[in-house]
């Protein structure tokens, strides 16, 4: 078999450059999605910083309208695809298999597979900066601003090709994780003994799954009316550029609940562990997740009540939409009473996770607002909305994440996050956004319309921006804290023990760091807060040493075959002959894949 | 400490909540305000968002306040041990109506203003047909026959109904104390009307607010409402021919304009002010840029972005788009003329342009 693979994978060393590329297992590919979502993170904050700069005084000269337009382009895909996403993609390829007592997901290498495509498509959105060809269109890239007689150059190329990979990306992900939650969970673990992280995660895989090919669709045919003349969006040529907002808010605002709910889903593991009782109406949780799911495939027509939608679909989006703030409110009252009666402890962790609540509801309330058609027609595209989604992208989603970070980092490393590095890193946070974030609200009121890189002067938006940008600022240093704060941990001994805050969940049952196999003995579940339950009736897992464990050997071929997406994407924006050694690319790693012993 | 964190707490949410309220007031003087409406329709929007207003400041302050109590009252204390508890189906079920309720509330005022507000027009509105472009507004008064750009007026308590479209990319069209935004779709035609309610000298503020390419932040409009006398007034003047040059360097920018059909030759294109611009009885009859019949009428250039003195439009037509980024560089956009003309021509255009009440 060599002969015909001369890329198998000799070595099993756990260490090592090697090991990080051919890796399949689910907590290296998760610490994988974490660095590189947290540096992206970092680039886009930058990007934030800058237009805050611009933005500080009126008539900000420091960047020109293109670069401008550029960043807040670039701002918004980063966040979304590049930091929100895989960090939290980070989580569930961590604490999934964990959380269910598998010892990694259905497919190991499909799981590397999006990893390395997630990183190929990342990287050649960004590198539209080196060539001065960023997108800068709008995160949405409304038609026919997007098509070839309005934007020249390859920057909306780069948009296609860039969110094409990722898309499948998280398709190839979703699909895996449906499949191990599906399958692998340990004896015991029924479905409503799952933690509700759990079940956020397989909510959002089913949204990616029905979502994205809808995007895909508008990407393709927007590549195909830029390079190949069609006019799917283009008026002169027939087209309906209102296809394109269909097509991309069906894709966007299911993309929404992709973003929060794996924070909703940490939250509510965070909140119990604290607070030291049983989270609150498990079962309402779990459906309200469930519902907001199912309904946000029906609402996305109320990013579109300026377009002369006609009263009855105003009427109806805007009943759905508000329909989806009672599922929503369900889950904070559920939080709320989660604390309720319980002995809080506010460790770092648990901080973020009072504070998602409360930022989370201020976004969800001015959601509601522009619910209402009427209204919204004062606050569409204007700072307003940029509130709004900074309160539920970062108020909630980002606060969510961090609030894992400061919980999970004993379990993933083996070392504690400092606790009052975090509380600054928490009030920097806190502080900070609500400076940058509140104020939009008040210059949405006044009339600042978004994606604008000047205003004038007598307008009486200079001081609520000027706030915003000291906000931006403070973020920015709360962010330094906690790199500092990471840092100090990677430099002290590993000393986390298994489960240092008294948790409930399985992942705590195993050493911290897990091994590679995560647990010497399966768990068996009796209870959906197994630990505890363990702990009150004196049960010890026993321990068998002497069990086979069999664990899929690295393998080249997932980065081997991102390698040929890649090739193919750099084809789409340059000439198709490179796509086609690409796909050759990618058919020799298919060929090596599928021949590859797997033991 | 712990006690201190809460209290810094409390005063910050509410200290922003406070200011909130305060701002309220001073915001609706601002220019382009979003709460001190001038029509019925900006009035109707209003009343809704003043209920929705206040309902969010009553769950605002319950659920911020059900924040600081929990996290106070249930705080780890000594010798306290946390309740083992895992539900309450009653009042979950109270928790899922009092959403429910609050929605409705809102729902219901939504949905009997939605018919209202995209009602057609009543039969004696004043029709104007606005077309957005990259990146100004055309405004035409089918009835009247007056074509202008960036700026209009209208008369009060009259209702006005705009007929809107785009002949590019898909822009906004916003006046936010007279209404809220509709889109420009270019394909699509949208409608909009209202009655203004009060007369004032200065303009009322408008602005594209979707996102448009490069000089997106440069797309403005003004709106003036006028009493019905003054609006006859200017509806006359500006139904007159361009007006004839008076003075003598007025006359040579006359000449220069109209007897050059082409300063520059852009792709064996001839392109000179006439290409684009239209001079009501003259031979300029460009469709595809501003009229320029009456543009010392009006009190802004570059849609809404300078003023328009002689100085800014000596500017403007030495080098568009260093006074507003992308005019030039965009397909069809205006040259830099600077590279054509002397200054001296320049200032003589412009003399005549002035003199075009």
């Amino acid at each position: 078999m060599t002969a015909v693979l001369p890329l198998t994978v000799k070595e099993n060393s756990n260490s090592g450059i090697w090991s990080w590329l051919t890796t399949v297992d689910h907590k290296k590919i998760g610490t994988l999605y974490g660095i590189s979502g947290v540096i992206f993170f970092i680039l886009a904050g930058a990007e934030a910083l800058l237009i805050r700069t611009q933005l500080a005084a009126p008539n900000g000269t420091i960047i020109s309208a293109n670069v401008y337009n550029q960043l807040f382009t670039m701002h918004a895909l980063m966040m979304i695809f590049l930091g929100v996403m895989p960090m939290g993609a980070a989580f569930f390829n961590w604490l999934v298999p964990l959380m269910i007592g598998a010892r990694d997901v259905a497919f190991p290498r499909l799981n590397a597979l999006s990893f390395w495509t997630f990183l190929s498509g990342g990287l050649l959105l960004t590198s539209s900066w080196l060539f001065g060809e960023a997108p800068d269109v709008g995160w949405f890239a409304y038609a026919p601003l997007t098509e070839k007689a309005y934007t020249i150059g390859k920057a909306m190329d780069f948009y296609a090709a860039g969110l094409i990979l990722l898309g499948v990306a998280s398709t190839i992900a979703s699909l895996n994780f449906v499949v191990t939650i599906i399958n692998m969970r340990a004896p015991g673990m029924t479905w409503f003994r799952m933690p509700v992280f759990v079940w956020m995660i397989f909510v959002v895989a089913w949204l990616l799954i029905l979502s994205l090919p809808v995007l895909t669709i508008g990407l393709v045919q927007i590549y195909f009316d830029r390079n190949f003349a069609t006019n799917f969006f283009n008026p002169t040529g027939g087209g309906d550029p209102l296809l394109w907002q269909h097509l991309f808010w069906i894709f966007g605002h299911p993309e929404v609940y992709v973003l929060i709910l794996p924070s909703m889903g940490i939250v509510s593991e965070v909140l119990p562990t604290f607070a030291k009782k049983p989270i609150f109406g498990y079962s309402a949780i779990v459906f309200a997740g469930l519902s907001i799911a199912v309904l946000g495939f029906a609402v996305w027509s109320h990013h579109m009540f300026t377009t002369g939608l006609g009263p009855v679909p105003s009427i109806v989006f805007s009943a759905s939409t508000m329909a989806i703030g009672v599922p929503t409110g369900v889950k904070i009252f559920n939080w709320l009473a989660t604390l309720w009666g319980g002995s809080i402890r506010f460790t770092t962790a648990n901080l973020f996770s009072i504070g998602f609540i409360a930022l989370f509801t201020i976004g969800g309330i001015s959601g509601v607002m522009h619910a209402s058609p009427p209204i919204d027609t004062q606050q569409q595209d204007t700072y307003f909305i940029v509130a709004h989604i900074h309160y539920v992208l970062f108020g909630g989603a980002v606060f969510g994440i961090f609030s894992g970070f400061y919980y999970w980092w004993p379990k993933f490393f083996g070392r504690f996050l400092d606790e009052k590095l975090g509380k600054i890193n928490f009030w920097l946070f806190f502080i900070g956004m609500n400076l940058t974030f509140f104020p939009m609200h008040f210059l949405g009121v006044q009339g600042m319309p978004r994606r604008i890189y000047r205003y004038d002067t007598d307008l009486g938006w200079d001081m609520w921006n000027q706030v915003a940008s000291i906000g931006s600022y403070m973020l920015a240093v709360g962010m330094i804290v906690f790199l500092y704060a990471v840092w100090k941990a990677y430099k002290t001994e590993p000393n986390a023990p298994d489960n240092p805050w008294d948790a409930p969940t399985l992942e705590w049952a195993t050493s911290s760091p897990p091994p590679e196999h995560d647990f010497d003995v399966i768990p068996v579940v009796h209870d959906r807060d197994p630990l505890w339950y363990n702990r009150d009736n004196n049960i010890v897992q026993e321990q068998v040493t002497d069990e086979h464990i069999h664990m899929p050997p690295p393998s080249y071929y997932p980065l081997l075959l991102s390698i040929g997406l890649l090739v193919g994407g750099i084809g789409l924006l340059t000439t198709l002959i490179i796509s086609f050694v690409g796909v050759l690319l990618v058919f020799y790693a298919i060929w090596g894949w599928v021949l590859e012993p797997t033991s | 400490m712990l006690r201190f964190r809460k209290t810094t707490f409390f005063l910050f949410v509410n200290s922003i909540f406070s200011s909130f309220l305060f701002g309220c007031s001073a915001w609706q003087s601002d220019p382009q305000t979003t709460v001190n409406p001038k029509s019925d329709m900006a009035v109707l929007i209003q009343d809704l968002y003043v209920l929705v207003f206040w309902l969010s400041v009553g769950v605002f302050i319950f659920i911020m306040g059900a924040i600081v109590y929990v996290s106070i009252r249930f705080r780890e204390r000594p010798g306290v041990e946390a309740k083992q508890f895992h539900g309450n189906t009653k009042l979950e079920i109270l928790w899922t109506l009092i959403p429910i309720l609050i929605v409705l509330t809102i729902f219901l005022p939504t949905a009997s203003a939605i018919p209202k507000i995209k009602s057609d027009a009543p039969a004696n509105a004043l029709q104007i047909d606005v077309v957005g472009k990259q990146w100004w507004f055309e405004f035409k008064y089918p009835e009247l026959n007056i074509t202008t750009a960036n700026e209009i007026h209208i008369p009060v308590n009259r209702p006005v109904s705009f007929n809107i479209e785009s002949s590019d990319v898909i822009h906004a069209f916003w006046i936010p104390q007279l209404g809220g935004k509709v889109d420009m779709m270019p394909g699509h035609l949208n409608k909009m009307w209202f009655t203004p309610t009060e007369a004032r000298k200065n303009a009322y503020l408008g602005q594209c607010t979707e996102f448009c390419g490069t000089s997106h932040a440069n797309m403005l409009f003004r709106v003036f409402v006028d009493e019905q006398e003054d609006f006859d007034k200017w509806v006359l003047s500006q139904q007159q021919n361009g007006m004839k040059a008076q003075s003598e360097l007025a006359k040579e920018g006359e000449k220069l304009i109209l007897n050059n059909i082409a300063f520059v030759t852009d792709n064996g294109t001839a392109i000179g002010c006439v290409t684009c611009h239209k001079i009501e009885g003259t031979n300029a009859m460009g469709m595809l840029a501003p009229d320029l019949t009456h543009i010392a009428s009006r009190s802004t250039i570059a849609a809404g972005r300078y003023e328009n003195t002689k100085e800014n439009l000596i500017k403007w037509i030495s080098n568009p788009s260093r006074m507003k980024p992308g005019v030039s560089e965009r397909s069809g956009g205006m040259p830099i003329y600077e590279d054509y003309l002397t200054p001296e021509q320049i200032e003589s255009i412009v003399t005549y342009l002035l003199e075009l009440k």
